[in-house]
């Protein structure tokens, strides 16, 4: 089925979000839409699967105008979707998903989960998925999750399908099977379109490349064009993809992570006796899939969990048992994975929130009151010297971009005497400027000779940034390796093979 | 590995005092040395005689003597066996299983019962069907509240739907001399009360607990001042409903005990045993029940697949307060054929505990339904056998038992995860 859209327009009050956006995909055809986050393209999926309406433009399919006034009608027309978060029910079972919204029934109005069971069966054995149609969603990884949803879309009778930011969640493995996955379903004669920010896999599987900035067409490309012309066109301005580093003065031993074990209420391992060191003036960079304990881990250090057992040393000194407050104290700055939800106050104005580890007592705060000229003269000078754009210092956390909230939390942890600084997923969200700023920060931190930790779930990054990479699968610790390590050695050890065999 | 392994049980014995759940042995501990001081210290002699069979009964038992302290000194003991083995179940990491409460509970209630009745003659038949009579309103109640928040608005309004199934139901029924009538009336008042709950809850996405707290409180002065205004003048014309009669099971209702409890009931009670079934039924099996519960796990999922979020909530939560409706139907038209000021008097409050305690499914609720009950019906018939327990503490009995039963025996359940959280498209 052939898709075209025709000068889609979606305005979100003043902001427009998709500007007269032009698209065609033709059957069998992988249409990769590449942007920066925020650039529009899951606005312009969401128009397209019915859950926004266009305020102008049309959409057709096989050249016949289609007015969606919900999913339900996008469904019906043959347009599926594989989410970037998983449409799926967790405590349903994969058939019960799968039939979700167009369940047979049999006699008296019983559900017929035979029928939906062996629909199941005969779609993930016409593409070698091996779905049990019986498993609890939660209990399945999410690349088989992700499956779910692909056999979700084809049960459907979906031949154009939507993949939006389908890896985000996959190791390098799930992600090499997913293309193939997609190939397979293009041969078969489906038209795909592909979102995503990730340069690679769009060189890799992508028949034609559009590239949207700011709610805009910007150009086409073909997936031989090299991964800085890609970057270019995204950004519009030519990108440093990789972090200007001079190699590492180490100093001693900086922070000692002995056997450190975290547990969950039912007792479950969430970090299995991890241990490791970080020198002073090294980056020591936390690789895995999204949920393998790097949060348990970080929140470990940083005195927000409980259950946590074993023993964390700073310059000799412990911080196991210590408060949050205590940890901060001897020197850690922090900028968390979440930073709308545990960096910032949204509701504060940036001087808050710059504040906010420092409002018990001097400099900011003397005698039970808030020293406004003090606060504001550091506010100006921490905009000034993070280029945080924005109206002012009084301006709310809440109305300014991602990669400006982030400067903002770096700002805050960078502005004090720091002896450890941990950053997660620092640049998650951010476009390709804001995560260079992050980046050399980050550097600049290690060159001061402060010990670096850095959990990412992206590859590019922790090679960019680490001078060592350790990568924790299912809470542990499976591998220390130089920064050097080729991908494919850091994928399988993210899959959970050990050192030794993937030295062997 | 083995260092693996040895860390491993470190960690674990580290946590011993933090991770394990001692709340259900302690409870057991306690009840057990509640039991032994007034069953076995505070023991009464003299046998207790329990009534199995009411005249009129298809087949008469011999009533059931037990020597009263003899009794509680066996039921302490089984208590007693009870903690030890939940004791040893949690220093051995093990589940506790679902028997041990329902054995531990049964053999307390036996023991109090005998020592209660002591020198005296309980009727379990009557003592049976009185529990069913008040657990009639909870069961209802609590259906409508499973059906709500499975589907994804929390529903405190039970006592307020409650409410105005019976204070309708008396008015229209008195009115009509209709009982099909009344109750329809009251399956239409509850439906009004949910209305006012899923347009706030729903549309304007008001939190919901205080909007059915509000509900409550509005419903409750409406009808208590429509009371005091129009139906205590005129309470020949307004406030004197006909009321329903039992009507016989053949066969089923010959099962000696339970036989005539279950089965020589009014329709409303099998109406109940309908709706227990048809609402199990339909959550479970069929495409209603799966849209429905799709909707209060992850309404997102439910809309990209083309389920309208807010219809299914809006339609469901109606559909909820009717059923409500219907247990505030059987105060008026079954119980007393009468309404009077708060004739609920926080019914709905303990069928809300038993939609919790029953863990969101219908039969489970029922079954807490049940308990309370039983546990409300107990403080009557103790009453009346004049048992040397304070009047006022048997008053405090269900309460007791709900607050125990929902905060200390269901321990970590999971409700329907969108649950209490208004759905923004986008």
């Amino acid at each position: 089925m052939k898709l075209e859209l025709r000068g889609i327009t979606k305005r979100f009050g003043p902001l427009v979000a998709n500007d007269r956006i032009d698209l065609v995909v033709e059957p069998g055809e992988i249409l990769c839409l590449l942007g920066e986050n925020g650039a529009g393209k899951s606005t312009l999926m969401n128009v397209l699967y019915g859950l926004h309406r266009p305020d102008g433009g049309e959409i057709l399919l096989d050249d016949a105008v289609q007015h969606f006034s919900g999913p339900g009608d996008a469904m019906r027309a043959g347009i599926g979707m594989v989410h970037q978060h998983f449409m799926l029910v967790p405590v349903f079972t994969v058939a019960e998903n799968v039939m979700l919204g167009h369940e047979a029934t049999r006699f008296g109005g019983r559900l017929d989960l035979a029928a939906a069971r062996a629909k199941v069966k005969e779609i993930s054995d016409r593409f070698g998925f091996d779905v049990d149609p019986d498993a609890r969603i939660e209990d399945l990884p999410v690349g088989v999750q992700q499956r779910v949803e692909i056999i979700k879309a084809l049960s459907r009778d979906a031949r154009v399908l939507v993949f939006d930011e389908p890896t985000a969640v996959l190791t390098p493995q799930e992600t090499d099977e997913l293309m193939a996955i997609m190939r397979q379903l293009k041969s078969a004669g489906t038209a795909i379109v592909f979102i995503t920010h990730k340069l690679r896999e769009v060189r890799e599987v992508a028949d034609r490349i559009t590239v949207i900035r700011l709610g805009r067409v910007v150009g086409e490309a073909s997936p031989t064009a090299t991964n800085a012309e890609l970057a270019s066109l995204m950004v519009g301005r030519s990108v440093e993809l990789t972090v200007e580093k001079a190699p590492p003065t180490l100093g001693a031993d900086a922070l000692v992570v002995e056997d450190l074990s975290v547990h969950d209420a039912n007792g479950a391992a969430l970090v299995d006796s991890v241990s490791f060191t970080v020198k002073a003036g090294e980056i020591l960079a936390i690789a895995g899939v999204q949920g393998n304990g790097q949060t348990e881990l970080t929140e470990a250090i940083l005195g927000l969990q409980s259950g946590v057992s074993g023993r964390i040393l700073l310059d000799g000194q412990p911080l196991t048992g210590r408060s949050v407050k205590g940890v901060l104290a001897a020197g850690a700055g922090f900028v968390p994975e979440d930073r709308q939800h545990d960096g910032l106050v949204p509701e504060f104005t940036i001087a808050e929130n710059l504040m906010l580890d420092r409002s018990d007592g001097p400099p900011f705060v003397k005698g039970g009151t808030v020293q406004t000229a003090d606060l504001n003269a550091f506010a100006e000078q921490q905009l000034a010297e993070f280029d945080i754009r924005a109206q002012g210092i009084t301006t709310r956390v809440g109305r300014l971009s991602g990669g400006n909230q982030q400067k903002v939390v770096l700002a805050r942890e960078l502005s004090r005497d720091l002896r450890l600084f941990v950053a997660a997923q620092p640049t998650r969200g951010l476009d390709v400027g804001s995560i260079e700023f992050v980046h050399e920060r980050i550097v600049a931190t290690r060159d001061a000779g402060i010990p670096v930790l850095v959990i990412s779930t992206e590859l590019d990054e922790v090679v960019a940034l680490a001078d060592r990479i350790a990568v924790m699968y299912r809470g542990r610790i499976v591998g220390i390796v130089p920064a050097d390590t080729p991908r494919d050695v850091l994928g399988l050890l993210m899959a959970g093979e050990t050192a030794p065999a993937v030295a062997a | 590995m083995t260092s693996l392994e040895t860390s491993t049980t470190g960690a674990l014995v580290g946590r011993d005092g933090q991770r394990r759940s001692w709340k259900l042995p302690i409870v057991y501990g306690v009840l057990t040395l509640l039991g032994l001081v007034l069953l076995v210290a505070l023991g009464r002699d003299g046998a207790a005689s329990f009534a199995l069979s009411q005249s009129g009964d298809a087949v008469t038992l011999p009533p059931l003597v037990l020597p009263a302290r003899v009794t509680g000194i066996v039921a302490v003991l089984v208590a007693a066996a009870c903690t030890a083995w939940s004791v040893r179940l949690v220093t051995a990491h093990r589940r506790q299983p679902l028997w041990l409460p329902v054995v531990f509970a049964l053999v307390l209630v036996v023991g109090l019962l005998a020592w209660a009745t002591a020198g005296n003659t309980l009727p379990v038949p009557g003592l049976l069907a009185g529990s069913l009579a008040l657990s009639v309103p909870l069961i209802f109640g609590a259906l409508g509240g499973v059906i709500s928040e499975r589907v994804g608005v929390v529903n405190v309004a039970i006592e307020g739907q409650l409410l105005a199934g019976a204070f309708v139901s008396a008015v229209v029924g008195s009115l009509t001399h209709s009982l099909a009538a009344g109750l329809v009336a009251a399956m239409v008042a509850g439906m009004l009360v949910s209305f006012v709950l899923a347009a706030f809850a729903i549309k304007y996405l008001v939190d919901q607990v205080i909007v059915g707290v509000v509900l409550n409180v509005l419903v409750l002065g409406l009808t208590s001042f429509l009371y005091s205004a129009i139906l205590v003048p005129a309470s020949g014309v307004l406030n004197s409903p006909p009321q329903f009669t039992p009507v016989r099971i053949p066969v089923l209702s010959a099962i000696p005990v339970i036989g005539p409890v279950l089965f020589d009931q009014t329709v409303i009670v099998y109406l109940m045993y309908v709706a227990v079934a048809a609402v199990t039924f339909g959550l479970f099996k069929t495409r209603w029940g799966l849209r429905l519960r799709a909707v209060g796990e992850h309404p997102q999922a439910a809309d990209t697949v083309g389920i309208s979020v807010s219809g299914t909530r809006f339609w469901n939560v109606s559909l909820a307060g009717a059923i409500a409706g219907l247990g505030g139907a059987y105060f008026t038209l079954a119980a007393v054929p009468s309404f009077s000021k708060d004739v609920t008097s926080g019914a709905g409050f303990i069928a809300l505990a038993a939609v919790i305690f029953g863990q969101w499914n219908p039969v489970r609720a029922t079954l807490a339904a049940l308990l309370f009950g039983f546990a409300s019906n107990l403080q009557n018939v103790l009453g009346i056998l004049n048992s040397p327990v304070p009047s006022d503490f048997l008053l405090m009995l269900p309460y007791v038992v709900t607050i125990f039963a929902v905060a200390g025996l269901v321990g970590q359940v999971r409700g329907p995860a969108a649950a209490g959280k208004p759905y923004v498209k986008g």
